[in-house]
């Protein structure tokens, strides 16, 4: 993995005109930038469909502390020697069973602790990281691609890889996306129908984890964000139905991942500040465009139970 | 061989500047986001206390880049995205989509601000970056340390003035607020004090595992004492203790990053309180 080393952009010394289509056909005679777009719109489309639920079930701080387990999971595989794809997934997965297991044990008793737990795992598993980049003794371009992603040095297996993944997870949100969404809403009358609340909750944990993983190949674990709470929650200013805030999540991810890459090809800054600053750009202007529309006649969002 | 002797350990320990100037302002940070911690875990915020260590790092580099004193930055970046936060949400406690919207992009201005001072200016040092997220507790200045030192009085101070209201208003937000006292403005002052204390931490523990030590003791606290004044001084004993500990496995231990020690602490103190929390129910029982 590669940080933002001037290398082959120092070569195509690429630079934008006015002819766009001409731009696009410069920028995908490189075949790492052909792969940063195949990655980027398994990952863009992924990130959106499972953030959308993430953003219903008030899971952000989940989100954001599996994203983060990432980081010494794929600094654990540099010093292995493993690919570090194994090592996002893999610490991931992991994490979303723990806060699984953890959780469903503290039901009932006192959650207020819960938030805390989350908090401590999560300092905990950088600091991990950091043991084992240390251990690893490796160059600190390789740190700063873990924590803030590289689109550069994408293989063809990593697309392959994030292609299937991104696959079965939204087939998988597809198929249980109806009781999903009812557990989501209106756990305890979901319950009282039959449908398996907490099999689910834990379902959709090992999806987040494996959303969070997928995309911190791209924007490094501490952007995950960008791509997996910002277009759905932009998405939710438009529409409250599913499947059109799921379509509309989509598409945002997918613009703010392309135009994020393009810009990063063409200018000297890197990746993760293009993706994060496109993506929170478009969700304040959404929130402020309807502040101004809805004056007067306030019209909150539905709560949802936490 | 400093485990064979552990008085001559602490002696060589305290024998030379960094670890003396580690050990001071440690503590005195530790004490400090023990405390704001305890409030924050109590509140639920513990997500806010995480974008402002965030904020930590994108105001560090933002200084870097700019040319300015570390210190401005990070005191500025924090206290302004307190008071953001705290205008944002309602009575001062912002949704966590807001709040994970607003540190996303955080981040990604701090990753601009460390691409243009590792490229643009000749000084530029690609450790900055690394250096402000993991820490460098052992490479404090004296002046930081007296600095550090001096903050974290002030925070303590400050907190211990306005401890009871604070409680009032997290335990009974609607009781308090028709009692008369200003939760919001409570609410925002909590907030501040966190970001002073991050800022102060931040180049000592890091911005990243700043959360441990302000979620790490507050829960271990919480663990074993009931009552909110007992809890909160025992928040900053415990941190103060914890990162001690860290300290000195640290230099026993050369091959531990600092902040890797102090939070391998942390989270064995955390362990040892649910033991001991579980074992005194059954006891009850």
């Amino acid at each position: 993995m590669l940080g933002t080393l001037p290398g082959p952009l120092a070569l195509a010394s690429p630079h934008l005109s006015w002819n766009v289509v001409a731009d696009v056909r410069d920028m995908f005679r490189y075949p790492f930038m052909v792969n940063a777009f195949r990655a980027g719109t398994a990952v863009a489309v992924l990130s959106a469909v499972v953030g959308w639920f993430m953003v219903l079930r008030r899971q952000a701080f989940v989100g954001h502390t599996l994203a983060i387990v990432g980081f010494p999971g794929a600094a654990a595989a540099a010093w292995l020697g493993a690919p570090p794809a194994l090592g996002y997934f893999a610490a991931c997965l992991l994490c979303a069973l723990v806060i699984a297991a953890l959780s469903g044990r503290g039901a009932g008793g006192d959650d207020r602790g819960e938030p805390a737990i989350i908090g401590l795992a999560q300092a905990a598993a950088l600091a991990t990281g950091y043991l084992f980049i240390s251990l690893y003794h490796g160059n600190l371009e390789g740190t700063n691609a873990l924590l803030f992603g590289s689109f550069l040095g994408v293989t063809t297996g990593q697309v392959v890889a994030l292609t299937v993944v991104a696959v079965v997870c939204v087939a998988a949100v597809a198929t249980i996306g109806r009781p999903l969404m009812f557990a989501s809403i209106d756990p305890g009358t979901a319950l009282a129908r039959g449908i398996p609340v907490g099999a689910l909750s834990v379902g959709f944990l090992l999806l987040l984890g494996a959303a969070a993983a997928g995309a911190s190949q791209i924007t490094g674990s501490l952007l995950v964000f960008a791509l997996l709470v910002l277009p759905p929650a932009t998405a939710r200013r438009f529409t409250l139905r599913p499947g059109l805030g799921i379509v509309l999540a989509v598409a945002l991810g997918l613009t703010v991942t392309w135009v994020g890459l393009t810009l990063a090809y063409y200018t000297t800054y890197p990746i993760g500040f293009w993706v994060t600053s496109l993506a929170f750009g478009l969700y304040v202007v959404v929130h402020a465009v309807h502040a101004v529309a809805h004056r007067g006649r306030h019209r909150p969002l539905p709560e949802v139970a936490p | 061989m400093l485990a064979l002797a552990p008085f001559a350990g602490i002696g060589h320990f305290l024998g030379q500047e960094f670890t003396r100037n580690a050990a001071l302002a440690g503590g005195a940070i530790a004490v400090a986001a023990g405390m704001v911690g305890y409030f924050l875990v109590v509140r639920a915020q513990v997500f806010t206390g995480d974008a402002l260590g965030h904020a930590a790092f994108t105001g560090a580099l933002a200084a870097l880049a700019a040319g300015l004193d570390v210190h401005v930055g990070l005191f500025a970046g924090t206290i302004l995205v307190a008071l953001l936060l705290g205008a944002l949400g309602p009575r001062g406690r912002a949704d966590d989509v807001v709040i994970g919207s607003v540190f996303a992009w955080l981040l990604g201005l701090g990753v601009l601000f460390l691409s243009l001072y590792t490229t643009s200016s000749s000084t530029g040092d690609s450790r900055a970056g690394i250096t402000v997220l993991f820490g460098s507790i052992f490479g404090l200045s004296g002046h930081a340390t007296v600095l550090a030192v001096l903050t974290c009085l002030g925070v303590v101070l400050v907190l211990t003035g306005i401890a009871r209201p604070l409680l009032f208003a997290s335990f009974d937000e609607a009781v308090a607020s028709a009692r008369g006292i200003p939760v919001r403005a409570l609410g925002t002052a909590l907030l501040v004090l966190v970001a002073v204390t991050a800022a102060e931490a931040a180049p000592a523990v890091g911005a990243l595992q700043l959360l441990g030590l302000l979620t790490g003791p507050a829960a271990t606290a919480l663990l074993l004492t009931r009552r909110p004044f007992r809890a909160l001084a025992l928040s900053g004993a415990v941190a103060l203790v914890e990162v001690w500990l860290g300290l000195a496995l640290a230099y026993a231990a050369p091959s531990l990053p600092p902040t890797f020690a102090i939070m391998a602490v942390i989270v064995a103190g955390y362990g040892a309180a649910r033991v001991a929390n579980r074992a005194g129910r059954r006891a009850e029982v």
